[in-house]
């Protein structure tokens, strides 16, 4: 029978099945975040059970790290209780670990992809749902909770039901001003939230063919959103190029063995998918979301929708049926986060940014998502371009996109966000969570409110 | 090792909400500064109290009806969003051993299995009978679980077969440690290790 590249991949990591019908499959790389990553160690080590293989484990602090641009790591309580504990757990077990002294911190879904820790085929888990990312070279990744993060220290394995597959078929070119976020907003808008439920999405077409391996890891990221848990692009010419020479990747011999080996996850002529989509992304405009769930998004200048089932969200964010949004004033702006905080994000986002001042009465961010991100930008010269702007160019992390390190949006406050949530409470206690491109974040920060990014364009190479 | 789920019986609550995200049933504030075993006064944080931190009276856990549930029927895509286990040690905190909703998060749904919480899916249609049916009725519902028949009952008279993967009910009925079931396939573990060294070279850590 003809196989999808995920039943290839599958197969090659399926230790055993058990005569119910789970599947216990063996794990290339684990990343350990500073959160679920310090409690499964803890987890593990109150249950005083080995760890089985922390040569496959890395760990990389990122939701609990400050990102002051001249903060003192020590300085947060966040610190103490996770990222030192990261430290010194992963020292007595014998994991990597990734701090910023190392220079290889960042965002565990924007470093392991740069770093080629993750690779084309491997099977790779973290305790967290964006994990979906590292679909972006045509790896099976999964976001798991930290009991699962415990079992997979324990025994390098994880017992999963296979998952449905869909085949999301992504045709057309998109428009100036238009990028893989606004194609993501637009792909969930249209397919709802729970589309992806119980499957893995193997994303496809001539506008993910084009896509950079950036672009598919944004794609690739907000999978999760579409309600999947796995999602992935087949690799390709692109994939290679963008893992030759990068610092964990095979080199020689071996990398000419593995290329070989990524060549044959081609799904099989007539392989079969439990469900397809095709979905148009030419025409597209710049995207907005204007409620609390990722599938509140619309084109830049459309209007809020009605219906009495959307009250509480629209409640929530201050907004009326038939209201546009642009034109909205904002009181922050945040670039950064696991979805767009790679060079590419920020190439794009200074393109802007050099255009203008940050417009008064707006706290504009720019995270990095790495340090290896930080050290391309400012060897380009971008952090200098978003300073003079009136930017604050900031340390790698998850910083507001999720709040937990103390990096959050005030009650009440409008912030536009280039993240990947806009929950109730996601980014602080009774935030506003617009989600957009980097684009349009940048375009926003100047213009002091919603703005669309497309006049802002034409400088950009 | 999780507690065996079996059979359970309790008060019913119905939530009526769909794409209930692992953000609003646990909030990051309150799951980082709260231990784990305190979780359940902090669930459904924004829903359940007001800003100054008085319960809203119109939340349904909040009511006499539904006071004390330890069964929430819920909407569509109960669950998504954040992996973070917090949202089941908050629900579990909250006493709840059974979740009815129409579809959940994937990673939620694993997580309820490995805290012994079971997650029922019912088909929208019959979903929204029990949310009317809870509704209409004067007096709190209770509900009956019976996990082995895959049946869940309502004192307001309606009763529903659910499906469940078999391999999912009998590790929840089991209360399964998995780890140790694990263990038990080390030989298998080390046999696929040996074999995929072989297999896939490029696979291994070459930088470690």
């Amino acid at each position: 029978m003809p196989s999808t590249t995920l039943d290839k991949i599958w197969n090659a990591h399926r230790i055993k099945s058990s005569a119910d019908g789970l599947d216990l499959l063996f794990v290339d790389r684990h990343y350990l975040t500073d959160l679920s990553g310090t409690l499964g160690l803890e987890d593990l080590q109150a249950a005083r059970r080995p760890i089985r293989r922390p040569d496959l484990s890395v760990a990389i602090p990122d939701h609990m790290i400050e990102t002051e641009p001249n903060g003192e790591a020590a300085t947060l309580p966040a610190n103490r209780r996770f990222v030192e504990p990261l430290k010194q757990l992963s020292a007595q077990a014998s994991i990597q670990h990734l701090g910023r002294e190392s220079g290889r911190q960042g965002i565990v879904h924007v470093t392991a992809l740069e770093d080629g820790l993750t690779l084309p085929g491997l099977l790779v888990v973290c305790g967290d749902s964006h994990t979906t990312t590292h679909g972006a070279v045509g790896a099976l990744a999964l976001g798991i909770g930290s009991t699962e993060v415990a079992h997979v220290l324990a025994t390098q394995a994880i017992w999963v039901k296979k998952p449905l597959q869909a085949r999301v078929r992504l045709i057309g070119r998109t428009g100036a001003g238009v990028f893989a976020k606004d194609i993501a907003l637009a792909l969930i808008a249209s397919l709802q939230a729970d589309f992806g439920r119980e499957h893995a999405l193997a994303f496809e077409g001539e506008a993910v063919d084009r896509m950079s391996i950036e672009e598919r890891a944004t794609l690739c990221n907000m999978a999760v959103e579409l309600g999947a848990r796995i999602g992935y692009v087949v690799p390709d010419e692109t994939t290679f190029s963008y893992l030759a020479g990068a610092r964990s990747a095979p080199v020689g011999d071996m990398w000419d063995a593995a290329v070989e080996a990524w060549r044959a996850l081609r799904p099989d002529e007539g392989a079969v998918y439990n469900k397809e989509v095709e979905f148009d992304v030419s025409g597209l405009l710049p995207q907005i979301t204007w409620g609390t769930s990722v599938q509140h998004g619309m084109a830049i200048d459309a209007a809020v929708p009605g219906g009495s089932e959307l009250e509480a969200s629209r409640a929530y964010m201050d907004v009326k049926p038939g209201q546009k949004l642009e034109a909205t004033p904002i009181q922050h702006v945040f670039i950064g986060s696991c979805t767009n905080s790679r060079i590419e994000d920020l190439r794009i986002a200074a393109g802007i940014a050099r255009k203008g001042k940050v417009a008064s009465g707006v706290r504009a961010w720019v995270v990095p998502g790495s340090q290896a991100v930080q050290r391309q930008a400012e060897a380009e010269g971008l952090d200098a371009i978003f300073r003079e702007a009136g930017f604050q160019w900031r340390k790698p992390g998850c910083s507001m996109c999720v709040g937990t390190n103390g990096d959050t949006v005030p009650a009440g406050e409008r912030c536009v966000s280039t993240s990947n949530r806009n929950f109730v409470g996601r980014q602080g206690p009774g935030a506003r969570t617009h989600l957009a491109s980097p684009a349009t974040a940048a375009a926003s920060a100047l213009a002091g409110k919603i703005a669309d990014p497309r006049p802002l364009m034409d400088a950009l190479p | 090792m999780t507690v065996p789920f079996l059979r359970h019986s309790g008060r019913a609550a119905s939530l009526p909400l769909d794409n209930i995200d692992t953000d609003v049933i646990i909030p990051m504030q309150q799951l980082l500064s709260v231990p784990r075993s305190e979780l359940g006064r902090c669930a459904f944080n924004a829903l359940r109290y007001d800003e100054q931190g008085n319960e809203r009276a119109d939340f349904p856990l909040n009511t006499t009806k539904g006071r004390g549930a330890s069964v929430i029927v819920a909407g569509r895509n109960f669950g998504c969003g954040s992996s973070r286990e917090g949202a089941v040690y908050a629900l579990a905190g909250l006493g709840v051993r059974v979740m009815v909703a129409s579809s959940y998060g994937d990673i939620f749904y694993s997580n309820c299995l490995k805290n012994g919480i079971l997650p029922i899916m019912l088909s929208q249609a019959d979903l929204d009978s029990v949310h009317e049916a809870i509704a209409g009725s004067q007096e709190p519902v209770d509900a009956a679980i019976d996990l082995q028949a895959q049946r869940i009952a309502f004192s307001t008279g309606q009763w529903f077969p659910f499906e469940i993967d078999p391999a999912h009910r009998q590790r929840l009925i089991d209360g399964t440690d998995e780890v140790a079931l694990t263990l038990q396939a080390e030989d298998d573990i080390r046999r696929f290790e040996q074999g995929d060294r072989m297999a896939r070279p490029w696979a291994q850590r070459a930088d470690a």
